[in-house]
């Protein structure tokens, strides 16, 4: 069976420094990937590569067996592909209702001529729009629910604001998630729900995640599988307990045991 | 940080206190020197003299006069007011304050009057225009060098004092002296349009009454309409609040009738108040209308999809110029005498096409980069148009003239008629408010809305951020050529160089002052800005304003920028959301502050050596 995505010998020069090379990896249907690493180890730029944020130096990206380089991002989501952002990007003068909605806009086509006739076709539209925005919301209980609808994203909290930023991406209506540290910034109560809320999104939901994060009580309980990497490079990849007991990765993070300065 | 604290220890317990720390002397001296400031600059720029001419309560004030008024009464309130931040008690407004606002204006008078003894002294008439007899007899009364300095030092004494008892007079009666007081100045600004409308009314008798024969309200009335508003705001106390309340508070059917009420009466009013209004009021009105026509146009531009677009004239230039060559029989290369609404459609397509054609290297831009090469673009068009180069086909400087106006049938529509023009207007800013509302509340709209927030983010989010970018492009562009279009036919002709940058500046103020992103705050930014101000070169109300309008227009934007940027009439959620960022960064100031006397703290403890550790934790 073919992957989902696959990325192959993937590299991403940054004058001169390699924020990724010789990349390969691959998502299955209805995974759940971690991407794990130190600081500055290429872990959103790999992300971004995905979404056409940034264009690869080498390398190919592969989703649904068609190589989706070279797009641009909206098309990018277009396919299928939703992703979050690390330090959350929501569009803060806009209600939460609104937030949602905007994210279907690559699933609808109303364009001026219905909004100004109201034609039917148009009405229609909004209402599934208006629909799929509360059925997206109503997913994460009562938070942002009923009289949060009309309220502008700024005022909410930023446990909120990351859970409107996954809804906002469940609303492209992807089949591949990518979610940039989901539980960043969260006390450990919050954690918690929100690792079960990436499980249901994919029994519930059928989604195929691939992950950031550095809390790694939330890597263990989510994924089936886990990278690692170091210095835009991939360094190993496994089950959370193989890639856990490693001793690269135990050095990327903690360092070489000290034998004199060199 | 000690001082302060013993400061506001001691002084609590006393009424008056005199100002007692440094800190609030320099504050006195800062606002007091600004008040020389601005009293001496706007003197030399002729401001007293230019507009002494229109008389806003007869015989005692005039508008040059308020010019300077204004400024010790303003710095007097900036002076005593406190800065309320959560979690810092401000003490009680009392005798201290009322002291810093006197200070203030005896600076300010003191300044004042020093500038007399020069202007008598001294003749610097040479590098200053405006330093002229004129002005000294306008200064002193005609009464002397004494009388004038002594009144100078004593009226802005008083104005401090006045301006600093706002914050001190419980706020009731702040309501209402404020409330007369700006109503009363309504009254005297509107002067033309009331009587204009009286006359229409047939009500002369009781605005003759009013306004005195050379301008200006009576003292007597004055005093009565004083009383009048003051009455009524006191009897309307918090009702408004109320009605506001109440209709926040009807749902579903019940809102949408209130709603279709308000909106019907005041459609049949804008409809039906040009009938009693005279030509210059209804000239006026038009023009107010071809500007919100404009400004609606930038709007959707700016306000919704973010694009800092400075060419707009460029797009009300191309509408104009397009109705003049279709129109006139005096084009000079091809001249087919349309009718004015067949013409209607090739401009709408034409202007399209053109916004396309600029928008399409442009849009891929961001922030400042867009903002000059639109400007450049829009200076662009009006060169070309006045250009050796095209003038076969657009006459060059010499422009387009016998421009017909728009024969309906039953009634051609000309410049000479202003009320046919208003109501010509009307329809078109009608359809605008129309396609703006719509097109807010529409999977475009809100795509609009998400590549202000943050353009990145919404490409990824799925939406295609160049075509959305051009479409809100095209259809401002549409909207400007509406306006060139209804302007050529008014006019009768049309030039290069009534499309100048500062039509796009203009425009662009009204949006910002009136609130982006919100048609109401559109509506109101044009009918205060161009309405009573004036246009770039329609006149206002104030038309006396003519020579300062462009400093007037500067020195409000930078106003609203720094204390308002919500705009006159926020969108709600806009207001709620700058106050927001002022509160947090507030916070978070504090924040750091705390956290640097805690770091100090620590370190004082570690250079004792741990010897008392507790020291400096109750800060």
């Amino acid at each position: 069976m073919s992957h989902l995505m696959e990325i192959r010998d993937l590299k991403i020069t940054f004058g001169g420094l390699d924020a990724l090379s010789g990349l390969n990896f691959h998502v299955d249907e209805g995974e759940i990937v971690s991407v794990i690493g130190p600081n500055g180890a290429g872990k959103t730029t790999f992300f971004n590569a995905i979404t056409g944020l940034v264009d690869p130096t080498e390398g190919d990206i592969i989703f649904e067996d068609e190589s989706i380089l070279g797009l641009d991002p909206h098309q990018v989501t277009g396919l299928g592909i939703a992703r979050t952002f690390q330090n959350v990007r929501l569009f803060p003068n806009m209600t939460v209702l609104e937030n949602i909605m905007v994210a279907q806009h690559c699933r609808t086509s109303q364009l001026i001529l219905g909004a100004l006739l109201q034609t039917s076709a148009f009405k229609k539209e909004e209402k599934e729009i208006e629909e799929r925005a509360k059925e997206v919301l109503a997913f994460f209980g009562s938070r942002l629910v009923g009289y949060r609808y009309d309220q502008p994203a700024f005022v909410l909290s930023y446990a909120n604001r990351r859970r409107l930023e996954i809804a906002r991406a469940m609303a492209t209506q992807p089949r591949l998630m990518l979610l940039d540290e989901p539980v960043a910034g969260m006390n450990p109560m919050e954690t918690a729900e929100l690792t079960a809320l990436i499980g249901r999104l994919r029994s519930e939901w059928g989604f195929t995640i691939v992950m950031i994060e550095h809390d790694m009580r939330v890597v263990r309980d989510v994924s089936d599988r886990v990278v690692v990497l170091d210095h835009g490079v991939p360094i190993a990849q496994g089950s959370y307990d193989e890639v856990s007991t490693n001793p690269d990765v135990i050095e990327a993070y903690l360092g070489r045991p000290a034998e004199g300065q060199g | 940080m000690s001082t302060t604290m013993t400061s506001s220890g001691s002084s609590a317990a006393g009424g008056f206190r005199a100002p007692v720390t440094d800190q609030e002397w320099s504050k006195i001296g800062k606002w007091g020197g600004l008040c020389v400031l601005a009293l001496v600059l706007v003197s030399l720029i002729g401001m007293p003299v230019g507009l002494d001419r229109r008389i806003l309560i007869h015989p005692v004030l005039s508008l040059g006069y308020l010019s300077l008024l204004w400024i010790p009464l303003v710095m007097g309130s900036v002076v005593s007011r406190h800065i309320e931040l959560e979690g810092v008690e401000s003490p009680e407004p009392g005798g201290r304050e009322l002291l810093a606002g006197a200070l203030t204006g005896l600076i300010g008078g003191a300044g004042m009057a020093v500038f007399i003894l020069a202007l008598d002294n001294f003749n610097l008439r040479d590098p200053l225009v405006n330093w002229s007899p004129q002005l000294l007899e306008l200064l002193t009364y005609g009464r002397g060098i004494g009388f004038g300095a002594l009144a100078w030092i004593l009226a802005c004494v008083l104005l401090g004092l006045v301006g600093s008892a706002i914050h001190v007079v419980p706020a009731g009666l702040r309501r209402v002296v404020s409330h007369s007081f700006f109503g009363l100045l309504t009254f005297a600004v509107l002067e033309g349009a009331i009587s204009d409308l009286s006359e229409g009314f047939g009500l002369e008798f009781l605005t003759d009454s009013i306004y005195a024969k050379r301008g200006g309200l009576t003292v007597v009335w004055s005093i009565v309409l004083a009383v009048l508003i003051g009455g009524v705001s006191m009897l309307t106390k918090g009702r408004l609040k109320a009605a506001k309340a109440d209709y926040g508070a009807l749902q579903g059917p019940e809102r949408k009738r209130a709603s279709r009420i308000l909106f019907v009466s005041v459609a049949l009013m804008t409809i039906i108040l040009p009938l009693f209004l005279g030509t210059i009021m209804n000239e006026l009105l038009a023009n107010v209308g071809l500007f919100l026509l404009l400004a609606l146009g930038l709007n959707i531009v700016v306000g919704l999809a973010g694009i800092l677009d400075l060419g707009y004239v460029a797009f009300f230039a191309v509408g104009g110029y397009t109705t003049a060559v279709l129109t006139s029989p005096d084009s000079p290369f091809f001249a087919p005498e349309l009718h004015f609404a067949v013409t209607l459609v090739i401009v709408v397509v034409f202007a399209g096409i053109v916004g396309l054609v600029i928008g399409a290297p442009v849009i891929r831009m961001r922030g400042d980069y867009l903002a000059i090469v639109t400007l450049g673009f829009g200076e662009i068009i009006r060169l070309l148009f006045m250009s050796d180069w095209l003038k076969p086909y657009f006459g060059g400087a010499q422009g387009i003239t016998n421009v017909p106006g728009v024969d309906l049938g039953f009634v051609v529509i000309k410049g000479t008629d202003p009320r046919s023009v208003f109501y010509l207007v009307l329809v078109f800013c009608a359809l605008a408010i129309y396609i703006s509302w719509r097109l807010q509340a529409s999977r475009l709209g809100r795509a609009w809305m998400a590549i202000r927030e943050d353009e990145k983010v919404a490409e990824a989010m799925g939406i295609n951020t160049v075509n959305a970018k051009l479409l809100a492009f095209v259809v401002g562009a549409v909207l400007a050529s509406f306006s060139g279009a209804v302007m050529v036919a008014k006019v009768g002709s049309v030039f290069p160089n009534s499309f100048m940058i500062l039509v796009s500046i203009i425009i662009l103020v009204v949006v910002i002052v009136g609130g982006m992103g919100n048609i109401a705050g559109v509506l109101v930014g044009s009918f205060v800005l161009i309405g009573i101000l004036g246009g770039p070169r329609q006149p206002g109300l104030l038309h006396e304003f003519q020579s300062f309008k462009l400093l007037i227009y500067g020195a409000l934007l930078v106003y609203m920028m720094l204390q308002r940027p919500e705009g006159l009439v926020p969108s709600a959620r806009r207001s709620q959301e700058l106050h927001q960022e002022e509160f947090l960064q507030d916070v978070w100031l504090k924040g750091e502050e705390h956290e640097q006397e805690e770091h100090e703290a620590e370190l004082h403890a570690a250079e004792a050596g741990g010897s008392e550790p507790d020291e400096g934790s109750g800060s």
